[in-house]
């Protein structure tokens, strides 16, 4: 699947609402950093990685690992979108019984690779999954999202150093910079910054970028990347970006709407989709 | 040459750890999905040997245990053996969420290969000692242990934690320099292997402390007490025939372990009896205390776990049988 920048865009539109009404009908759910990585997810799946949602353990697919695993209120309704599984599915979630609730399971959900939900666990997965497609000679890229806050713990900087140390240019990381954690903002809690040194320094590819900016996140993915490097975005976005009252307040990291909200919602992002 | 792929004179010549880099190498053969993953320990693990024959299998994450336990969930998920060693008190304590969360909750096929435990590290102190490995281990869902006693039986012990799928905690300690399983064998996982028969009380043991069953029982036949045997190499899942079996004809019990008595085998067999045919179980092990240190068999005389100490357990077990 191939979308040009304004159908990544409605598409990313037409998601964010679908989480939006997911969160609301499940009653809860992590919408800011669900909503702030849309942009991110959106291009992944309908036009960077090579994934056939009808042979989803096609063995030359791209992978993608969602190490923030509380995102998968933003994730799940991608896959569904994408066509992993039925759009009704979503209205099961976080109830009893459903394939899916907070976070992930690569067992009970059609197109999910990595079970995650305790952070800092997805890049050093990644990494083996990358180890391994170079050792089967497979031409795949894994693409791994991390939350910004998920960067505090160590488990990321000793996969920081085994990917660059292991020269994985098949892994491309990419942080969800919404500049919050669960807390609050995450320079008042613990700073990452300066964040773009610290991975040059740990040996990885860097490239900055506008995470809520289409054409920037394409092309961000779609520029050509050095051999032998592991790659890191660090996506500038905005916890709650697409509902303009939650936007950037880190009380929206786990929520749901009131009713003017969720007509705000409903006019903004319905208004994108269709526009 | 026995089934195993090594031969028995060798096996006979070799220690418990030599005996592990031997048959994984060997292995490597075998399993061309086979990949090991280390951390800074390949050499003192002895997991070198597979190393020297298979480089580009062979992947060191530095002194990162939990990005190498993670990462082999990465290569399991991708359909690889993924055989991670380090010292079990690293693979047990500072990689313990990625075991339970990426390793056992996903359900892979990963293989924690745990070497230097109990005490064996006896000189290095209670940093190194792992004593309570079993008792996380055998908390987490989908998770096997196998604890082999011997050189022979670690090189059965691997062939037979490769050919199952799923994950599994390998603990190796320095292994008992005698030799307690003799000839050729059939190793099961999950079936125990009864070394003596007896009928007075049966003592139930695994890795080092086997051997050290071995001597009691042959102390307590002196004084015309019969003591059954059991090699119980897999922990988990516990061979419960087995054990009811001993409660129903010899009722009582001793279990003797290099681990806490918190959460080992003796609490597995002694809630198995409780719950089907109480009789009175003994632990020796670790008496809910933090190890000394020392030259091995100080420490491990310091911490009750010899012959002495399990036949004093079993005196107590015989005379709370007849009360
Ligand atoms: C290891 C771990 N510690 C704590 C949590 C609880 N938790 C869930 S989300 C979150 C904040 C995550 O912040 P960030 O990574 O910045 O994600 P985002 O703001 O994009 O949602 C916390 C602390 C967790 N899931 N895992």
């Amino acid at each position: 699947m191939h979308l040009t920048i304004p159908e990544l865009e409605k598409k990313a539109a037409k998601i964010r609402l679908r989480s939006i009404e997911m969160i609301e009908t499940a009653g809860g759910g992590h919408i800011g950093g669900s909503l702030s990585a849309m942009d991110i997810m959106t291009a992944l799946y309908f036009r960077i990685m090579k994934v056939n949602p009808n042979q989803p353990k096609d063995p030359n697919r791209d992978w993608f690992i969602l190490s923030a695993g509380h995102k998968a209120a933003g994730f799940v309704p991608v896959l569904s979108e994408r066509g992993y599984f039925g759009d009704e599915l979503l209205n099961t979630f976080n109830k009893l019984g459903s394939p899916f609730g907070m976070h992930p399971d690569k067992n009970k959900i059609v197109g999910c690779e990595v079970s995650t939900g305790s952070l800092g666990h997805g890049l050093p997965m990644a990494v083996g999954i990358a180890l391994s497609l170079r050792m089967d000679k497979l031409d795949s890229t894994v693409y791994c999202l991390m939350g910004d806050g998920e960067n505090h713990e160590g488990t990321v900087w000793e996969a920081a150093m085994g990917a660059a140390q292991h020269r994985l240019g098949n892994l491309v990381a990419i942080i969800d910079y919404n500049k919050c954690s669960m807390d609050g903002p995450i320079d008042s809690i613990v700073s990452l910054e300066p964040i773009v040194d610290k991975w040059k320094a740990f040996g990885w590819h860097v490239i900055r970028i506008d995470g809520n900016d289409m054409a920037q996140v394409v092309a961000a993915f779609e520029q050509e990347r050095p051999a032998g490097k592991p790659c890191m975005i660090i996506a500038d976005t905005l916890k709650g970006k697409g509902v303009p009252s939650i936007e950037g307040d880190y009380h929206w990291h786990y929520g749901v709407l009131n009713e003017k909200q969720l007509e705000q919602a409903r006019r903004e992002l319905g208004g994108k989709c269709n526009g | 040459m026995a089934k195993d792929g090594l031969s028995m004179a060798d096996i006979e010549k070799m220690s418990a750890r030599d005996a592990f880099g031997e048959a994984l190498a060997k292995a490597g053969e075998t399993y061309p999905n086979l990949v090991l993953l280390g951390a800074d320990a390949i050499g003192s693990t002895r997991a070198a040997a597979f190393m020297k024959k298979f480089p580009e299998r062979t992947f060191n994450f530095g002194i990162a245990e939990q990005e190498m336990v993670a990462a082999a969930a990465g290569f399991a998920i991708r359909g690889k053996i993924a055989v991670a060693t380090a010292y079990g008190f690293l693979l047990s304590l500072r990689a313990c969420e990625q075991v339970r969360t990426d390793v056992c909750y996903q359900n892979l096929n990963v293989k924690l290969m745990a070497t230097h435990t109990g005490l064996s590290m006896s000189d290095a102190g209670t940093t190194h000692h792992s004593t309570e490995d079993v008792a996380i281990m055998r908390s987490f869902a989908n998770m096997t242990i196998v604890a082999p006693s011997d050189a022979l039986e670690t090189v059965k012990a691997v062939n037979a934690v490769l050919a199952y799928e799923g994950p599994v905690y390998l603990r190796m300690g320095r292994g008992s320099l005698s030799a307690v399983n003799t000839g050729d064998y059939d190793f099961i996982i999950g079936k125990a292997i009864t070394l003596q028969e007896g009928t007075d009380l049966t003592i139930i043991a695994y890795g080092i402390m086997v051997n050290e069953a071995l001597i009691a029982a042959q102390k307590l036949a002196a004084e015309g007490i019969k003591a059954r045997v059991v090699n119980m190499h897999t922990i988990k899942p516990l061979d419960v025939e087995c054990v009811l079996k001993a409660a129903r004809e010899t009722g009582a019990i001793v279990t003797a372990e290099e681990h806490t008595v918190i959460g080992g085998l003796g609490e597995a067999v002694a809630a198995t009896t409780a719950e089907y045919h109480p009789v009175p179980v003994i632990k020796v092990g670790l008496q809910d205390c933090f190890s000394v240190f020392g030259p091995e068999d100080g420490v491990r005389n310091a911490m009750g776990l010899n012959a002495e100490h399990i036949l004093a357990a079993a005196r107590v077990a015989l005379e709370r049988k007849h009360r």
